[in-house]
């Protein structure tokens, strides 16, 4: 009888991701609305102290797999001990993050226990017993909710939308080792890291984005954004004009062909506001439009409305944020 | 070098959203269907392939009847045949459904490498390139920004939180595709007209073996019970004076209003 619900929780470098937190938390929501245990698994090598942390969260059980091939991660090492995790532990539920890694992973699994997986979720519901997901579509202009057909229900949750809870360092957890069968035979290796530039924030992962778009005029303005985006502690993201142009990497594009991000505050200078960047960013919480044309789309979705220059406005912009944070 | 291309029919990206009368699905009246724009990148990459290695590119795509003219743009585009797998009794919303017939087709092709875009736009699983490589049991490298295919491995650097991830394995393979991959290229009116005459196979997933009970609803992992519209959003409130007040009351508006700052 399938019962609890199970987290994957990732980490990198031996400390869990922002989202690590947010999934633990829901998924401890979900397991107590579900009147079912939070277990927990972790995977990689050297990390054992985060089983501690885990139980702070909540989980009542953790699963580690600490072994020196699984120091990086790898699509079937992973594979193979995640569903090892859920064979021994028969959850109802496994949740995992929605970042590069959980969406590399969950469908991998997902086929292998012959299980549907929904991906990139946004809202979870539990109606007498059984979960029930909500996930965006078309890039967010439509949601779709979603049923599971068999167990174990297999999610993966978007970053940035739930929230963390506060952990209760009271909590302790039961550890079970797991991965023993790992060996150094990987299909495939990751066999090095390039890191970006240092202190940077991940669109998909930050709080605040300050988007560009062709109001930019060329590349060499991008600094603008940037500048920003820096002194808010956010992200600097772009239209799919700019990005189409050459003027900065496809890395940077928010939209149906780039990212989708559901930031707290998304302040877009300089975009007009396409349908197809809309899709991408509309599900932020609170939008600020930075625009010359008192017409354009943006502002009819923006919660503030600055009609002006952005080659003025956004300068006093970052000189006033600069000072605020000052003092 | 046999290489396997998967794309998929998906709305235009500008397209209007509208539900069908049953809740469930989106109105397809009016609708253009294109190719999904990260296949663009995996099919460049794939005739690309071709080009310095030699072999043959097959082109694949599952689904309903405006997948024929798009798998004639992708022979257009460099493709040597194509293979259309009918919608008909496979759950096309499902990607454990869809992966599954994928990968009993593909596996009768037995390509060396097999490239898909790193998601669909529209369904945005993300999901089905990675069912297929675990169906067919092979590797898999996904968010592709470059790749280096040697003598039986390839090296492919993949975007990660922050970074990159450079992976090396061995072929066969599964690549999924991400923009900045390479440009894709524009058909000329030569290949438009020398790709009519190239081969468009449209089979069954009965076909490859499978049952409707494997691939039809019964199959499915997951059921879409409802689909709506977003709550629309409400225009907000203008901030005016000159730049200096406009970026001042912004700031004032975010601390003290909303309290994000």
């Amino acid at each position: 009888m399938a019962n609890g619900v199970l987290v994957f929780a990732e980490q990198r470098d031996g400390a869990f991701k922002k989202a690590t937190y947010e999934v633990l938390s829901e998924g401890f929501r979900l397991a107590e609305k579900l009147g079912q245990p939070l277990s927990a698994v972790i995977i990689g090598s050297g990390i054992g102290h985060l089983a501690d942390e885990a139980a702070h969260y909540g989980a009542s059980a953790v699963y580690v797999a600490d072994a020196a091939p699984l120091a990086k991660y790898s699509t079937d090492g992973y594979a193979k001990t995640l569903a090892e995790a859920i064979q021994a532990a028969q959850p109802s539920v496994v949740l995992a993050s929605a970042t590069a890694m959980g969406k590399d992973l969950a469908p991998r699994v997902a086929a292998r226990l012959e299980i549907g997986l929904a991906s990139d979720v946004v809202e979870t519901h539990v109606e007498s017993g059984a979960l029930t997901v909500v996930r965006p579509v078309y890039a967010g202009k439509a949601f779709a909710t979603v049923a599971f057909r068999r167990a174990p229900a297999f999610a993966t949750l978007r970053p940035n939308v739930f929230p963390a809870a506060a952990p209760d360092t009271g909590r302790t957890a039961e550890i079970k080792s797991i991965g023993a069968p790992i060996v150094d035979a990987l299909q495939a290796k990751v066999t090095d890291i390039l890191a970006a530039a240092k202190g940077k924030i991940e669109l998909t992962e930050a709080s605040i984005i300050v988007s560009g778009g062709r109001g930019i005029k060329g590349p060499e303005n991008y600094y603008l954004i940037q500048n920003l985006a820096d002194a808010l502690g956010g992200a600097a993201g772009a239209s799919r004009a700019v990005v189409d142009a050459g003027w900065v990497d496809h890395s940077h594009q928010v939209g149906q062909t780039g990212k989708t991000v559901s930031p707290t505050l998304y302040i877009a200078c300089g975009i007009s506001g396409a349908i197809q960047h809309l899709a991408g960013m509309s599900s932020s919480k609170f939008i600020v439009a930075i625009n010359k044309d008192p017409e354009a789309p943006i502002f009819k979705i923006a919660d503030y409305g600055i009609v002006g220059d952005l080659f003025e406005v956004v300068p006093k912009l970052t000189e006033q944020v600069r000072a605020m944070r000052q003092n | 070098m046999k290489i396997a291309v998967c794309i998929k029919a998906v709305p235009e990206t500008d397209t209007r959203i509208k539900i069908a009368a049953d809740g469930r699905s989106i109105d397809r009246t009016d609708v253009k269907f294109i190719i999904s724009p990260y296949d663009e990148f995996a099919l460049e990459e794939a005739v690309r392939l071709k080009e310095a290695k030699g072999g043959q590119v097959i082109a694949l795509s599952l689904g309903g009847d405006e997948v024929p003219n798009l798998l004639r743009e992708a022979l257009a585009r460099g493709a040597d045949e194509a293979i259309h797998i009918t919608a008909a009794g496979i759950a096309t919303d499902d990607p454990l459904c869809v992966g599954k017939t994928l990968a009993a087709a593909l596996k009768s092709l037995t390509p060396d490498i097999v490239f898909f875009g790193k998601h669909g736009v529209g369904g945005d699983n993300q999901q089905v390139h990675a069912i297929v490589a675990e169906k067919l049991g092979w590797p898999q490298v996904t968010v592709v920004t470059k790749l280096e295919v040697g003598d039986g491995r390839l090296r492919a650097e993949r975007e990660i939180e922050g970074g990159i991830e450079v992976v090396e394995t061995g072929l066969p393979v599964v690549i999924g595709a991400q923009k900045g991959l390479n440009e894709p290229r524009y058909p000329k009116l030569q290949s438009i007209m020398q790709a009519k005459k190239k081969p468009l196979a449209t089979k069954s997933f009965a076909d490859f073996g499978l049952t409707a009970a494997e691939v039809g609803p019964e199959g499915a992992g997951l059921a879409v019970m409802a689909l709506r519209l977003p709550p629309p959003r409400q225009a907000g409130r203008k901030l005016a004076g000159d730049p200096g007040q406009q970026a001042a009351e912004l700031l004032s508006a975010l601390q003290n209003e909303v309290k994000v700052l």
